[in-house]
């Protein structure tokens, strides 16, 4: 154990002597995590979008003979995309092809009067225009889901506006009230009042005559109550499937908790695996490996050193990044002990996949690249969520991402930050199975060095 | 110290065929060969770093130093901090004072705080072969010590190991340097092949050379020396 704390005692003294090394070791993995987090906990910014509307002004859309209020499209549409407004098409086309904007949506003169036209004889086609610039597949696609969700929008807040129209006539059919007829108001006395005024007259009536006026308000009575189930119908119609959502599996924390996880995971393990493995192959690479093992200290001993050296310095940094993400985010300080928990069976099982890595190369930077190839993919695939790809690519996904520790380190970490994350066992015990199959892998790598 | 029979295989080859020599305490020993003789191999052995696949090794009570052909040391610490690091991990009562000792030793006391990779390849070797001394050990071994070092710094290297020899420090050094081998050895251990061709003095390796190899006599010994390796087919 005294050699152990004389090696740990020369690898500070090494990093210390390589303040850009090791600056670049902390700081990389932080600069990268940082970043991971904010893409993963802020949505896309909205895209800009060209928008011409060439549609006469107070041009209404027309429901039997009536304008309807304005259904206020422009500014639906502008709430979801930031709307760079443009005076013609030319302008429109420019800015598409300049890529400045990432679709531009045309708005012809014609719309209003076709959509009019579809309650006449002779219906059109009401349409609008989207001009994009497809120069890659990604941004084709991104487009085309985009501008459908739009239209998809601007079609529903219509339906909506002339369901509402419908809606307010029925409702005055039924009700009664007054309707406006250029510019004159004329009353209407509805369905409900008309079969109360019925009933009251019948029995001042002849008896001969009463059948035939019940038969008429009767009529109007089931004409009201069958009117009155139509309006909620016709509300439905703009938006016949509504949405519940229910959870059935998973537990998951707020999205700004899950990305300091994932930032600080990243961090973790850059650090870790990085570290070890570098200075494992360092003994190699300055030929000390065989001086120091020819007695000095055993080859457990040396990997036990490595992996607590890449522990403690993972454990300062990774604590003193989420101790300054507090800053932004509320961490309850209150489960810092699992905070600790997660960090030190992460970094342990890490620091053991370092090792393993540190002792299967040579030269250091071979080694660096060993590490960076193995995982930055890893980390990645780490975050890809079930349902994003094919099962039969998610379940290779999750062997490949449970053979090293970045997954259930990022599960474990997530959980001593948040109670609303999974459970933090199952991870700890992942971890563990991972440490001591990696630390065997490691002392098998070192004897086989040993005897070349 | 002793070895008999050294075997030692990697695969299908056979590195060292039944090695086997003998050196007194204070003796300077010289192994000798071309590249891939099978020098490495049999210092490794006796150091312990590899075991042999067939003989034995005998070694004195004290501790056997090993220098490896590489520095084997770190470049980002200090001259002292190197030292003071060997002395804790030998477990060293008084590290500090077994650390200023092999200053003195070395002659880089003044240069003590320097980080070693500033320093020439002569007083990192230097350094090198100071750790190895650290144990104390009653044979300290040597790979290829004077590789890469200039006239002037292989000359104090080798008066600073003919100084250990002078102490009672037995010295097992390889080279390929037939000439250094001839000055430096009190003895010399020829090795081609993984095959031991000679075990003695160094004015006998000379009469065994013109003796076999007649033709080269009259040329430098190199020269002849070579012609000798041909003529026992290596």
């Amino acid at each position: 154990m005294g050699g152990v704390r004389w090696l740990l005692l020369k690898d500070l003294q090494i990093l210390r002597r390589s303040p850009l090394q090791a600056v670049l070791l902390v700081a990389y993995p932080i600069l990268i995590a940082v970043l991971v987090g904010f893409a993963i906990s802020r949505g896309p910014e909205d895209p800009r979008v060209a928008f011409l509307n060439e549609v006469p002004q107070d041009t209404r859309i027309n429901v039997g003979g009536q304008e309807l209020p304005e259904a206020n499209v422009k500014e639906r549409i502008c709430q979801r995309v930031e709307c760079v407004f443009v005076d013609d098409r030319e302008e429109a086309v420019d800015r598409v092809e300049s890529g400045d904007v990432l679709a531009a949506l045309v708005l012809p003169s014609d719309l209003v009067s076709k959509i009019n036209s579809l309650s006449t004889l002779t219906p059109g086609v009401p349409e609008v225009e989207v001009l994009v610039n497809e120069e890659n597949a990604v941004k084709a696609e991104l487009v085309d889901d985009r501008i459908t969700t739009l239209l998809a929008q601007a079609n529903l807040a219509i339906a909506r506006r002339i369901g509402a129209e419908g809606g307010r006539y029925l409702g005055l059919l039924v009700e009664g009230g007054e309707f406006e007829v250029l510019g004159e108001a004329i009353p209407i006395l509805g369905l409900r009042t008309s079969a109360r005024i019925l009933e009251q007259v019948t029995p001042a009536l002849p008896p001969a005559l009463r059948p035939s006026l019940e038969e008429v308000t009767e009529f109007a009575a089931r004409a009201r109550d069958n009117l009155d189930v139509a309006k909620p119908l016709i509300d439905r119609l703009t938006q016949p499937i509504a949405v519940e959502k229910v959870t059935v599996g998973g537990k998951s924390p707020p999205l700004e908790i899950f990305a300091i996880a994932v930032a600080a995971t990243l961090t973790l393990a850059f650090v870790v695996v990085l570290l070890v493995a570098g200075s494992l192959a360092l003994e190699r690479e300055e030929n000390a490996f065989a001086r120091l093992t020819r007695g000095l200290v055993s080859n457990a001993g040396l990997l036990g050193e490595k992996i607590l050296l890449g522990v403690a310095v993972g454990l300062v940094v990774t604590l003193l990044m989420l101790l300054g993400m507090r800053l932004f985010v509320p961490l309850e300080l209150g489960r810092v002990g699992l905070w600790l928990v997660a960090i030190l069976a992460s970094g342990a099982a890490l620091g053991a996949a370092g090792a393993a890595l540190g002792a299967a190369a040579r030269e250091v930077r071979a080694v660096s690249l060993l590490a960076f190839m193995v995982t930055l993919p890893v980390a990645f695939l780490s975050l890809v969520p079930s349902g994003a790809v094919g099962p039969a690519v998610f379940d290779s996904i999750r062997v490949l991402t449970a053979l090293f520790p970045f997954k259930p380190a990022l599960e474990a970490i997530t959980a001593a930050l948040d109670e609303a994350g999974p459970g933090i066992g199952g991870p700890l015990l992942h971890l563990a199975i991972l440490f001591f199959a990696y630390a065997t892998l490691a002392r098998l790598a070192l004897k086989r060095f040993a005897a070349v | 110290m002793r070895a008999e029979g050294i075997v030692k295989r990697f695969g299908d080859r056979e590195a060292l065929k039944g090695v086997g020599f003998e050196a007194g305490a204070g003796e300077l020993v010289a192994i000798i060969g071309p590249n891939g003789a099978g020098k490495t191999t049999l210092l490794s052995i006796l150091a312990g770093i590899a075991k042999p696949d067939a003989g034995e090794v005998g070694s004195p009570d004290g501790a056997v130093g090993w220098v490896p052909q590489q520095a084997a040391l770190y470049r980002r610490l200090t001259v002292e901090e190197n030292l003071l690091l060997f002395a804790r991990l030998e477990g060293h009562e008084d590290p500090r004072g077994s650390a200023e000792e092999m200053l003195e030793l070395t002659g880089l006391r003044e240069r003590r705080e320097e980080i070693v990779a500033r320093l020439s390849g002569g007083n990192q070797q230097r350094i090198n072969i100071a750790i190895g001394l650290l144990s104390r050990p009653a044979v300290l071994l040597l790979d290829e010590p004077s590789v890469g070092l200039d006239p002037r710094q292989r000359a104090r290297l080798w008066e600073f190991v003919s100084g250990l020899a002078g102490r009672g420090t037995t010295v097992i050094f390889s080279t390929h340097d037939i000439q250094e081998a001839e000055r430096y050895g009190g003895r010399v251990l020829v090795l081609a092949d993984g095959e031991s061709l000679f075990d003695g003095a160094a004015e006998e390796l000379r009469e065994v050379v013109r003796l076999e190899a007649p033709g080269a006599a009259d040329r430098d010994f190199e020269t002849a020396f070579v012609a000798y390796l041909q003529h026992r087919g290596h």
